[in-house]
């Protein structure tokens, strides 16, 4: 299972990758094995301003069903509409092409609350 | 948690394994949607081992059987078999099963794992009213029965391992030596495709199953198991068919005979010749979604029934469910919606033949 060192991660299996006050958003390669097959992603709008831990989206396998969870406070300033026409990215290329939304944080300093690769590997017995 | 005599195959395979109906089972191997694939468009197999089955001995089986059964088996001739449900006393269902007659005086049932100790305590009950009822025999723990299902199944089988397979009618048997392997053959399944169940002693289990991955079978697990028979709107008991559930407006019909002397024969022939309140039906979603049991099916913003089962095809890349609706409804074409995460995504009602083929 894949847990880049550089990035940061939720319980809820999110992953954060932080550039500037810029934090991409995804979810592990563990979320995307339990799940299995993705085959429905709702994602919010551009410019949706988002709480920390509030839901943004869902994401669907033959067998469950997951909410998604910002992990940290800002605006929504991109999201990967390509990833519609493509749902199985999510499952082949977490961390790179099945990549979901880009939040500008309010507040980069908040990605320090998160937890680190170690830490989520500990987290999920991983 | 009870294990198949091929579990330790499917750790070799790959599986990921859970608990279903107290037994650890595949669940899936490379990939649900990549299973149901291989099924519709080649062939896949399935342990399904953990399935009841039990042998009926005796000159009264037959007659112990029918009373049991609102179908009438004097027509089910030796080497063939017949999918019918065990009723109650209120014609509900106790259980969906198939009767394989395989000799005079002798009769194999296979019966949901979930139900195992429901059923054979049912039939417990019901021995008591014979002065010579039928021996029961469970077999399941001494043996394994694996699902081979798909459009190539039968010319696979019948290449490798007896060409009179080929010529076995559907929900027809044969009973065959391979390779010094005593197996049952029946042409039934629970995918909506051609295909056999093969029955073998728990020790040749694991033979059979690495020769069908051998011969090019993929191997696929519940999860699938589950989608094709969504797509096939087929039944799954404790969703579709319940104690509560009267096999007419379960779309069962069909298998309701006049006999009148089975246990439930009343209520269930007064159901056949009512209006009825309520029908099972198919529901296509015409939006994105994935339906899933439990969510409310709405008409004109009103619930009105809730689906038994639903998934996302990946036959039909829509998602699809089934739902007892209140009979004006239950006409194909209805517009209807589906509430997913508080919101209504629109749908059809359809019939529960989701795969029309011409």
């Amino acid at each position: 299972m894949d847990t880049p060192a550089e990035l940061r991660y939720t319980k809820s299996d999110e992953w954060v990758r932080v550039e500037g006050d810029v934090a991409t958003i995804g979810i592990t390669d563990y979320a995307q094995s339990e799940l299995g097959d993705i085959v429905f992603l709702e994602l919010p709008e551009v410019g949706r301003y988002l709480q920390t831990d509030e839901a943004f989206g869902a994401v669907e396998s033959v067998k469950a069903a997951s909410d998604l969870y910002a992990p940290v406070e800002g605006e929504v300033i991109e999201v990967n509409t390509a990833l519609q026409s493509a749902l199985e990215q999510i499952n082949q290329d977490p961390y790179g092409a099945g990549w979901m939304i880009k939040i500008r944080m309010k507040d980069p300093s908040q990605v320090n609350t998160l937890m680190t690769a170690d830490e989520y590997r500990a987290y999920r017995g991983l | 948690m009870k294990r198949t005599a091929l579990y330790e195959a499917h750790r070799r395979t790959g599986a990921r394994m859970v608990e279903f109906a107290g037994w650890e089972m595949p669940v899936q191997y490379r990939g649900i949607i990549e299973e149901t694939r291989a099924v519709r468009q080649a062939w896949g197999i399935f342990d399904v081992s953990h399935m009841a089955r039990a042998h009926f001995r005796g000159e009264a089986a037959a007659q112990f059987l029918s009373r049991l059964v609102p179908s009438d088996l004097s027509k089910v001739a030796p080497g063939t078999g017949q999918y019918t449900v065990l009723t109650n006393e209120r014609g509900g269902v106790v259980d969906d099963v198939i009767v394989y007659h395989l000799a005079p005086d002798h009769w194999l049932m296979v019966f949901n794992a979930a139900n195992r100790e429901k059923d054979l305590a049912w039939f417990q009950r019901w021995q008591a009213e014979f002065t010579n009822p039928p021996t029961i025999d469970d077999q399941t723990e001494q043996t394994v029965m694996i699902a081979v299902q798909g459009p190539e199944a039968a010319a696979r089988l019948s290449a490798h391992m007896n060409p009179a397979l080929a010529e076995v009618p559907r929900f027809g048997t044969l009973a065959f030596e391979w390779e010094g392997m005593p197996l049952f053959a029946a042409r039934t399944g629970y995918t909506g495709e051609d295909g056999f169940e093969l029955i073998a002693p728990a020790e040749y289990g694991e033979r059979l199953w690495d020769a069908l991955l051998a011969w090019g079978a993929t191997p696929c697990g519940l999860g699938a198991r589950d989608v094709l028979r969504v797509e096939a709107g087929l039944h799954l008991y404790g969703h579709e068919l319940t104690d509560d559930t009267n096999p007419i407006e379960a779309g069962l019909g069909w298998l309701v005979s006049e006999r009148t002397d089975y246990i439930g024969a009343e209520p269930i022939l007064q159901a056949k010749q009512a209006v009825p309140t309520r029908k099972l039906m198919g529901i296509v979603l015409q939006e994105r979604g994935v339906p899933r049991e439990g969510y409310p099916v709405l008409v004109d913003g009103q619930g009105v029934g809730q689906l038994t089962s639903g998934v996302y095809s990946p036959t039909l890349e829509q998602g699809i469910g089934m739902a007892y609706l209140p009979a004006a409804l239950a006409k194909a074409g209805t517009p209807c919606a589906v509430e997913i995460r508080g919101r209504a995504i629109p749908a059809l009602i359809t019939t529960r033949r989701f795969l029309k083929r011409s």
